[in-house]
């Protein structure tokens, strides 16, 4: 057997090798332990599947194509070294665009080449359709939720009137011009038409889910990008794309329902209701709240119940990662750890804006592994705790979920920091969480608000720790 | 000869379940690793674009491809390196701890 007769199969076993190395390196990044290692496991599948790929006897551009991965190598590893710990979710939304875009240009640019030939397959017109509307979603959803978590617009959801029924026509205008297509293969106006459509579902996508709603689209669009490498297989029959994309796929979506199961809400509700935005949320609990009294104290009080605590329990909300807050926090509870107080930290599942925000900002600040807490294990324990010091966080302590019947946010799994004898607020403003329910948590009169910026907050937290002794 | 787009199928569903299994429980300190690990993974469209951009002649379907290798390329090189950036942070903790 000669080379050119063996190079294909030698292709395909190479790709099998580096589907065999996604699968275990994901397994290991499942593990604390080994994640690191899976990673790496992972990388090299890659490196297999790219350097087989090469040795297609299809691919004679290499000029060109050492000079595209070059260019996106350096790019690449200068986005990743570059990136702040609390721009992660940015970060990961604009690598799943790219991988999105990727994967509608291959299909695109299959079809372009199809246009060329006299006959195009019919499996090929609906495997690139596919592929495209996937892609385009993948591309322009995660571009939109990455200028939203940037905060280049409003993080807020956007609504507008007939919002659903357009949505509808255009998901409908799809279909028929699907249809069109694979009566008429080789009109580019139709394909356009598809391309353009796919594009705009994506923006219309994201657009009305914002905030606290993040880290479930994060995870969706996840799976999306996975999906959509899956369908660029389809379109070139490659299984290499199809297995990574369905792994990439599956685990997006278990992500995404972990992080629904956390809010106590459907995925199609998270899609769909706009949270938050409407103003159909009537304040149930707009009545009283204005003569209720909140009670305020400044830092040198809060020190003094944190110092003299024998438990004190940190609960991070997104505000701490705006304020990357997370190293000062450090520094308190080793202040704290001083003076011989028992520190913890609860962390809710769906704090911040992506599925372990805040494991990986309290991992930057070297917080210990052991001292984290998730919310099960936590709450049976905050009977106990002296202070719960609640930094940034809003929704996720929110005793209405337990109590109130008629709050929108009634059933979500909450931090019980009003079961604790004292709660601590460190908060910018009154202003009211993602879900725009008033927290009644901040009425109680065991509960104490400190207020400014959870950095400077913090800050002056330490410096009044320090004193004491 | 079976139609490419059934061992295609086969070949996906078989590797959804494979992949359901393999990442069924997961601590939520690794939530965002996975997240950015599995998103370098779907970076593999790279393989597609590759192919795409192959051709030695030039014409649209090898701008596009180029332009798509580029893409592909930033979504696996940044998302392999964050992910070991981050993960690099728990390990240090875990020694100290």
């Amino acid at each position: 057997m000669n080379l050119s007769e063996f190079l294909p199969s030698g292709i395909e076993l190479s790709y099998l090798v580096a589907a065999g190395l996604f699968i275990v390196g994901l397994k290991k990044l499942g593990s604390p332990a080994s994640a690191r290692q899976g990673n790496l496991v992972a990388a090299i599948g890659m490196l297999v599947a790219i350097v087989a790929t090469l040795l297609n006897q299809g691919v004679l551009n290499y000029q060109m194509i050492l000079v595209a991965i070059l260019l996106g190598s350096a790019i690449g590893a200068v986005m990743a070294q570059r990136v702040e710990m609390t721009a992660m979710p940015q970060m990961v939304g604009l690598l799943n665009g790219f991988g999105g875009a990727a994967s509608a240009l291959v299909a695109i640019g299959e079809y372009w080449r199809y246009m060329q030939q006299a006959e195009i397959p019919l499996s090929e017109t609906v495997t690139i359709i596919l592929s495209v509307l996937i892609g385009g979603i993948t591309f322009t959803g995660s571009m939109l939720a990455f200028v939203k978590l940037q905060g280049l617009i409003t993080g807020q959801p956007i609504t507008f009137g007939f919002q659903q029924p357009f949505n509808i026509s255009l998901l409908i205008a799809f279909l028929v011009g699907s249809g069109l297509l694979i009566a008429h293969p080789h009109s580019s106006t139709i394909f356009l038409g598809l391309t353009t459509i796919s594009l705009v579902l994506g923006v219309l996508f994201v657009l009305p889910i914002g905030g606290a709603d993040t880290p479930v689209v994060i995870s969706l669009l996840n799976s999306f990008s996975g999906l959509a490498a899956s369908a660029a297989g389809f379109v070139l029959n490659n299984n290499m794309l199809i297995i990574s994309g369905a792994l990439v796929g599956s685990s997006g979506i278990i992500l995404t329902q972990i992080m629904c199961k956390a809010m106590n809400r459907s995925l199609s509700n998270v899609l769909f209701s706009a949270f938050g935005s409407a103003k159909k949320f009537e304040e149930a609990a707009g009545e009283g709240s204005q003569d209720r009294t909140l009670h305020t104290i400044d830092a040198e009080e809060g020190a003094m119940m944190l110092g003299y605590a024998r438990s004190v329990v940190i609960v991070p909300g997104y505000g701490m990662a705006v304020a990357q807050a997370q190293h000062a926090v450090r520094e308190l509870a080793d202040q704290l750890e001083r003076l011989g107080v028992d520190v913890k930290y609860a962390i809710h599942p769906v704090a911040g804006r992506m599925p372990g925000h805040m494991n990986v900002l309290l991992a930057e600040a070297n917080v210990p592994y052991p001292q984290l807490y998730d919310m099960d294990d936590i709450n049976p324990e905050f009977d106990r705790v002296n202070v719960a010091l609640v930094i940034g966080a809003n929704d996720v302590v929110n005793p209405a979920a337990r109590t109130n019947q008629s709050s929108p946010i009634y059933g979500m799994p909450i931090l019980e920091v009003d079961r604790a004898q004292h709660t601590i607020v460190i908060k910018r403003s009154m202003n009211t969480g993602f879900s725009g329910v008033e927290n009644e948590l901040f009425y109680k009169d065991k509960t104490m608000m400190l207020f400014g910026g959870a950095k400077d907050v913090v800050a002056s937290l330490v410096t009044a720790v320090k004193e004491l002794n | 000869m079976i139609d490419p787009l059934i061992t295609g199928l086969v070949v996906f569903v078989l590797a959804t379940f494979i992949g359901f299994e393999v990442i069924n429980k997961i601590p939520p300190t690794l939530h965002t690793p996975l997240m950015s690990g599995s998103n370098a993974i779907s970076g593999i469209a790279i393989v597609g674009a590759l192919l795409v951009a192959g051709d030695k002649n030039w014409n649209l379907t090898v701008i596009l491809g180029l332009l798509a290798v580029v893409l592909a390329t930033i979504n696996v090189v940044g998302g392999f390196l964050v992910t070991d950036r981050m993960l690099q942070m728990f390990k240090k903790k875990d020694v100290k701890a």
